[in-house]
C-alpha cells in the first residue's frame, strides 16, 4: 500500500494548474476572475503589482496590488482556484526583494517599478 | 446498511469548488475492509460486522490470532473493529467479503470520526487547559507558565477534585462528531471529509454515520 504522505502529494499535485504563466514578484498582471452574481456569471479583470507570492502546491496565492481611484487596493488570489479564467502578464518587473511591501508607503512616481529587459 | 468504516488518516489540504470557495478537508485512507465474522442477535444479543483493515504478515502474528484468522478462514488482518448493521442486512455479508467505501458512504452524509489524539506527554495548564498563565515582563519572576492559586484556605483545607491541572495529555480516543464528507474516490479509496480529524497521519481512524440528525447545510458561494 502506498504511504500516506504519497497520498497527499498526489492530490496536491493534482490540483496545480499548469495552464498559469510564470508569475513573480514586481510584475504588472491582468487577472481574470469569474464572479458568481445570483446564477449570472461574468469575469472581472483586475491590473496590479503583485508585491507577494506565496508558494504552497494547491494553496499558492499571489497578492496584486494597485491604485483603483487614488485608494491603493490589495487582492488576494488563489491561483490554483477554478474561478480564475487567466493571469495575464502584462511587464516583468525589476525588483530586489521578494516581498514588496514598500510599495505601500509609497505614492505616484516613486511607487514605480522598473520593467526588466 | 453498515454504519462505518475503517481508515487511515493521510492528511489535509484545500480545495476548491467551481465557484471558488475553499474547502479545508481531510483525506481519510478507507478500506477496503474485510469482513471477518458477524454478531448476530441469536448469539451475541446485537447485529454487528466484525471487519479487519490491512493485511498483517503471518510472521507478526500472536498464535491466538492466527488461529482466529484460520477459524474464520480470511487473512491475517492488522485491526479489527466492530461496526452495527441492521439486522435484516446482516445476512447480504458474507465472511471474507471486501467492503468499499462507495458501498457505505456517499458525497454530503454527515459522519462521526473516531481517532486518537496526538500524544503531547506531560503538558503544563496552558498548553493542557488553555489558561492565561502569566506576564512574560514586568516583574515576573520565575512564574510565567503556572496555573495560580488551586484552591482557597482553611475552608475547605483541600482542592476540589477534578482541579484543572498539569498532567499527561493526548493520546486518547476522539470523536469529532458531524463531520460532512466532500468527496468520495471509490478508485483510490479515499474519503475527503470538511474539518479536521484526531490524530497524525497514518493513524487509525473509525468513520461512523453521524448519530446526530443531519441538519441540512446551505451551500452559498
Amino acid at each position: 500500500m502506498k504511504t500516506v504522505k504519497t497520498v497527499m502529494n498526489l492530490i496536491e499535485k493534482r490540483q496545480v494548474r499548469e495552464d498559469l504563466p510564470d508569475i513573480r514578484p514586481g510584475d504588472t498582471v491582468r487577472v481574470h476572475q469569474k464572479i458568481y452574481e445570483g446564477d449570472k456569471e461574468r469575469i472581472q479583470v483586475f491590473e496590479g503589482v503583485v508585491i507577494k507570492r506565496k508558494r504552497a502546491h494547491n494553496r499558492s496565492s499571489i497578492t496584486v496590488r494597485k491604485i483603483s481611484y487614488g485608494v491603493g487596493v490589495e487582492k488576494i488570489f488563489f491561483v490554483n482556484a477554478p474561478t480564475i479564467e487567466k493571469i495575464e502578464l502584462v511587464t516583468r518587473g525589476k525588483i530586489r526583494r521578494s516581498r514588496l511591501y514598500y510599495l505601500k508607503e509609497l505614492k505616484g512616481k516613486a511607487a514605480r517599478i522598473e520593467e526588466e529587459r | 446498511m453498515l454504519s462505518g468504516i475503517l481508515g487511515k488518516k493521510a492528511g489535509m489540504t484545500t480545495l476548491f469548488d467551481e465557484y471558488g470557495n475553499a474547502h479545508n478537508v481531510t483525506v481519510i485512507v478507507a478500506g477496503p475492509c474485510t469482513v471477518v465474522n458477524k454478531r448476530t442477535l441469536e448469539k451475541d444479543g446485537y447485529a454487528a460486522l466484525q471487519l479487519g483493515y490491512e493485511t498483517e504478515k503471518q510472521k507478526n502474528l500472536i498464535k491466538p490470532a492466527e488461529g482466529y484468522f484460520r477459524k474464520q478462514n480470511v487473512a491475517p488482518q492488522k485491526y479489527l473493529r466492530e461496526f452495527r448493521i441492521d439486522k435484516s442486512a446482516l445476512e447480504t455479508y458474507q465472511i471474507g467479503q471486501e467492503i468499499k467505501v462507495e458501498t457505505v458512504f456517499g458525497k454530503g452524509d454527515f459522519v462521526d470520526v473516531t481517532g486518537t489524539t496526538k500524544g503531547r506527554g506531560f503538558a503544563g495548564v496552558m498548553k493542557r487547559w488553555n489558561f492565561a498563565g502569566f506576564p512574560m515582563t514586568r516583574g515576573t519572576h520565575f512564574y510565567r507558565r503556572h496555573p495560580g492559586s488551586i484552591g482557597n484556605r482553611e475552608w475547605p483545607g483541600r482542592v476540589m477534585k477534578g482541579k484543572k491541572m498539569a498532567g499527561h495529555y493526548g493520546n486518547e480516543q476522539v470523536t469529532i462528531q458531524h463531520l460532512r464528507i466532500y468527496k468520495i474516490d471509490p478508485k483510490n479509496n479515499l474519503i475527503y471529509v470538511e474539518g479536521a480529524v484526531p490524530g497524525p497521519a497514518g493513524e487509525l481512524i473509525e468513520i461512523r454515520k453521524s448519530v446526530k440528525k443531519a441538519v441540512k447545510h446551505k451551500h452559498k458561494h
